[in-house]
C-alpha cells in the first residue's frame, strides 16, 4: 500500500442475490485526490462507491467478497462498526436531502449523537458551513427551515452537514445531476476546495465534470474496472479501447 | 490498434451520427484544401519553368480560395471544441486538424512566394537551366500528399517517411544554395537572379518543414506522443 493510499480495495466482487455486479476490483484511492468513477449506468460505479462505506450493508440479500482497507484496516472486518465507518466516510447523494429540520440543525445533528458538547456547536456550524461556502448567504438564517433553501444550496448544506462529522473521505454520488449550472460550478469549485482536507471520491455521469475536477478517473463497464489512469490521461490519450469508445460517445 | 491504425480508430460509429458528420467535413476539406496546395506549388513551379506569367499570376489569385477554406475549417473545429467538447481520439483529431490547416495555408502562401519570384524571374534571361528545383518541388509535392494520407490512415510509418524526406530536401536546398554562391562569385550579374532562385528554394524547403509537422501531428494524434521537436528518425 503507497503510503499516500487511504482506501484500498483488494479483489473485489460484489452481489445482489445471485447478480454479480463488481469482478474481481483492485484499486487504490490516493488520499488528498479527487478520484472521478464514470461508466454507464448499471456499470457497478455507484455499486463500488456505496461498498466504501457499508451503504449496501442496508440491502437484503447483498455479499461482499474480498478486503476494502480504510487506512490498512478492513471495514468489513466482523469487529467493525459500520456508525464509526460513515462518520470517517461521509456521503453526499444525487438529490439533495437535508432533513426537515432548521438549518442550524441540519448541521448539529450527527454532531450531538456523537456527543458533542453544546458549547462546540455553533463554531461547528460555523466552520462547516464555511467550509461549504454557504455561511455568507445563511448566517442570518439559520433558524430558518433547510427546506426553503435553493437546490443549489441544499446541496451544499448536506456537504456541510457531511463535514461537521470530521470526515476523512466524502463520498459524493452524482452531486450535481439535480442542479442548475451555476450550482454545479459553485460545488465544482467547492470539490476543489475541499481535497485539501479530504479524500474526494465522486461518482458522475457528467464526463466534462469528472476532466474538470478529477485527479485520477477509473472507467467501469459490466462491474469490472476496466482503465484506471490520470485523469488528464484518461481524456486525452487512455490506453483501453473500450475507454475511448465510452468517454467519446462511440458506445452501444 | 487495428492495421490502419489511427482515424480507423473511429471506424465506430459516434452515438451522435450529427457529430460523425462534422467530423468527416472537417476530413473532407482538409483533403481538398491538400490538393489545392499542391496544385499551387506544381503551378507555381511550372510557371517558373515554362517561363510562364499567367500561370504564375492565376497561383497569386487562387491563394485566396485556400485562405477561405482553412478559415472555413478552423472555423468548424473550433465549434466543435465549443459545442461537442470533444475527447480521447477526437480531441487529438480536432486539434491535429486545426495545426494541419494552418501548415496547409502557409504552404499556400509559400507557393505565392514562389510565384511572385518566377513573375520576376520570368523578365531576365535564364541564368541556368533548372535541374535540382524540380526535384525538389517533386519530393516536396509527395512529402505533402503522405503527410496528408498518413492523416486519412493514421499510417505512422508513412509519417515516418516524410520526416526522412524532409531530410533529402534540406540536402538539395544546400547544394542549390552553394551552386548559386558559385554563380555569383564568377559573374555579378547573376546576383540578382541567383537569389531570387535560392528563395524559391528556400520556400520549397520551408513547405518541407511544413509537411513535416503535418506528419507530427499526425504522430500526435495516433500515439498520443509529441514529437515535434525530435530529431528525424533513422532511415
Amino acid at each position: 500500500m503507497a503510503a499516500n493510499d487511504i482506501i484500498r480495495i483488494h479483489r473485489v466482487n460484489f452481489y445482489y442475490g445471485a447478480v454479480r455486479a463488481l469482478t474481481d476490483i483492485s484499486m487504490q484511492f490516493e488520499k488528498n485526490k479527487v478520484t472521478a468513477l464514470i461508466g454507464p449506468s448499471g456499470c457497478g460505479k455507484s455499486t463500488l462507491l456505496r461498498l466504501l462505506n457499508r451503504m449496501n450493508d442496508l440491502i437484503d440479500g447483498t455479499r461482499v467478497e474480498g478486503e476494502i482497507l480504510f487506512e490498512g484496516r478492513n471495514i468489513y472486518a466482523p469487529q467493525v462498526d459500520p456508525v464509526e465507518i460513515r462518520r470517517k466516510i461521509g456521503m453526499v447523494f444525487q438529490k439533495p436531502n437535508p432533513f426537515p429540520k432548521t438549518i442550524y440543525n441540519n448541521i448539529t445533528y450527527g454532531p450531538r449523537l456523537n456527543g458533542v458538547s453544546a458549547a462546540d456547536l455553533p463554531g461547528l456550524v460555523e466552520q462547516s458551513l464555511r467550509q461549504a461556502v454557504l455561511w455568507d448567504e445563511v448566517k442570518d438564517i439559520l433558524d430558518k427551515s433547510a427546506m426553503n433553501l435553493s437546490g443549489g444550496q441544499q446541496q451544499r448544506l448536506c456537504i456541510a452537514r457531511a463535514l461537521a462529522m470530521k470526515p476523512d473521505v466524502l463520498l459524493m454520488d452524482e452531486p450535481t445531476s439535480a442542479l442548475d449550472p451555476i450550482s454545479t460550478a459553485k460545488i465544482e469549485e467547492l470539490v476543489e476546495e475541499l481535497k485539501r482536507h479530504y479524500t474526494i471520491i465522486i461518482v458522475t455521469h457528467n464526463m466534462q465534470q469528472a476532466a474538470r475536477i478529477s485527479d485520477q478517473t477509473a472507467f467501469f463497464y459490466l462491474g469490472n474496472l476496466i482503465e484506471y489512469n490520470k485523469t488528464e490521461k484518461i481524456f486525452t490519450k487512455p490506453d483501453v479501447k473500450q475507454t475511448e469508445d465510452y468517454i467519446t460517445g462511440r458506445f452501444g | 490498434m487495428t492495421a490502419e491504425g489511427g482515424l480507423a480508430m473511429q471506424e465506430k460509429h459516434h452515438t451522435s451520427l450529427h457529430f460523425e458528420k462534422e467530423l468527416q467535413e472537417i476530413k473532407d476539406g482538409l483533403i481538398y484544401l491538400g490538393v489545392l496546395t499542391e496544385k499551387a506549388i506544381q503551378q507555381a513551379m511550372t510557371s517558373l519553368e515554362a517561363r510562364n506569367a499567367e500561370l504564375a499570376r492565376q497561383v497569386i489569385r487562387e491563394d485566396d480560395a485556400i485562405d477561405r477554406l482553412d478559415s472555413e475549417i478552423e472555423e468548424r473545429c473550433i465549434k466543435i471544441l465549443a459545442l461537442r467538447q470533444p475527447t480521447a481520439i477526437d480531441l487529438r483529431f480536432i486539434t491535429t486538424a486545426i495545426k494541419i490547416t494552418g501548415h496547409l495555408e502557409r504552404i499556400g502562401d509559400m507557393a505565392v512566394n514562389i510565384a511572385e519570384k518566377a513573375l520576376q524571374l520570368i523578365e531576365e534571361p535564364q541564368l541556368k537551366p533548372y535541374i535540382d528545383l524540380p526535384r525538389m518541388a517533386q519530393l516536396v509535392g509527395d512529402m505533402i500528399r503522405n503527410s496528408l494520407d498518413s492523416f486519412i490512415r493514421g499510417d505512422l510509418k508513412l509519417a515516418d517517411q516524410v520526416r526522412r524526406t524532409e531530410q533529402a530536401v534540406d540536402d538539395l536546398n544546400e547544394q542549390i544554395f552553394r551552386e548559386l554562391l558559385t554563380f555569383m562569385m564568377e559573374d555579378s550579374k547573376s546576383i540578382h537572379r541567383s537569389l531570387m532562385i535560392m528563395q524559391v528554394s528556400k520556400n520549397l524547403e520551408r513547405i518541407a518543414d511544413h509537411a513535416k509537422g503535418i506528419a507530427d501531428m499526425v504522430t500526435y494524434m495516433v500515439t498520443g506522443e509529441c514529437v515535434r521537436h525530435r530529431t528525424c528518425p533513422a532511415p
